[in-house]
């Protein structure tokens, strides 16, 4: 079946929950809410989508707005050679989204660096914690609200000499 | 000048022949400028030829610790061990533009220089620095060692 036929019937069976198709760079993108973001997944997994992969998970900080923080996953499906983008936006007060480590053992530490880097917290992970800084690091470096350039040293450091 | 300064003179230049001869180089590598690392230490380049051909990977055992690349805020404290677990006399080359200065990052993450952790000797710059330059600091380091006073009661540098 083609991929876009599959397109078409996955909107038509999640309605609503699916908010936009576009394409870009090639490649499909699903635009979808983040509440129902665990059962699409789930059914983008299995036959006839086959998305068996979950080649990357990352997120976006744009600033202003209602959907300030904006997850984007990135799907391969090995039997049919395709990839598919689904992006999902959050709100600025609370960021929460489902996990996926059910589904994709790689979520694990892909949800915790979205976690250590811009704070989004994922219901469900059995681990949540840092990933890339280090213990006693308070804030989330890549969101833009994160003061420019501070560092946060373990260690005494010496004045430039 | 008496007879006894002559002798230290003479001791003094000796162990600095010795030393600057010998060193014995721990490698820190984190980053891109471990290849250009490579290529120097290798047969091409060769600083086996400067009495600095013998890699030790343990830090106990050598006296000159190369930093090759970024040392991050999280890397720091490691640095820092290791450079404590080396014994006197020891020198520290800063090799490539991350370790002297932090390079193209300053950001949250990345030491802006190393001389803010442990004391540097000599300054390699570059993205990565050519062998060539490696060479030449190699020898300042050697020019360094020379020169330099020859403490034998291992005064602690800070």
């Amino acid at each position: 079946m083609g991929q876009e036929i599959l397109i078409d019937e996955f909107r038509s069976r999640f309605g609503e929950a699916v908010e936009g198709v576009s394409k870009s760079f090639g490649d499909d993108v699903l635009v979808v809410r983040p509440g129902s973001l665990r059962s699409l997944m789930t059914a983008l997994l299995d036959a006839p989508f086959d998305y068996a992969v979950l080649l990357d998970l990352t997120c976006v900080d744009f600033t202003a707005g209602e959907g300030r923080f904006e997850l984007v996953y990135h799907l391969y499906s090995l039997s049919r050679n395709v990839r598919l983008r689904i992006k999902a936006s959050l709100p600025a007060g609370n960021p929460v989204a489902d996990s996926l480590v059910g589904l994709w053992k790689n979520a694990d530490w892909l949800e915790r660096e979205v976690f250590d880097m811009f704070g989004v917290h994922f219901a469900g992970h059995p681990y949540l914690r840092r990933l890339l800084t280090y213990e006693g690091f308070e804030g989330h470096p890549l969101r833009k609200s994160y003061p420019w350039r501070l560092a946060q040293p373990r260690i005494p450091m010496k004045d430039k000499v | 000048m008496s007879g006894l300064d002559f002798l230290t003179t003479r001791l003094e230049t000796a162990l600095g022949w010795g030393r600057k001869y010998s060193l014995f180089h721990y490698p820190f590598i984190t980053a891109c400028c471990g290849m250009e690392y490579m290529s120097a230490a290798c047969a091409h380049f060769d600083i086996d030829r400067f009495g600095a051909g013998l890699t030790r990977f343990s830090p106990r055992q050598a006296d000159l610790l190369l930093v090759v690349g970024t040392v991050t805020h999280k890397l720091a404290p490691v640095l820092k061990t290791v450079y404590d677990q080396m014994l006197e006399p020891k020198w520290v080359i800063a090799f490539g533009a991350c370790a002297v200065s932090g390079g193209i990052y300053q950001n949250y993450a990345v030491v802006q220089g190393i001389d803010r952790v442990i004391p540097v000797d000599i300054y390699i710059p570059g993205c990565p620095p050519r062998p060539e330059m490696v060479l030449d600091g190699l020898m300042k380091l050697q020019d360094k060692i020379q020169h330099q006073k020859q403490d034998w009661r291992w005064a602690r540098k800070s």
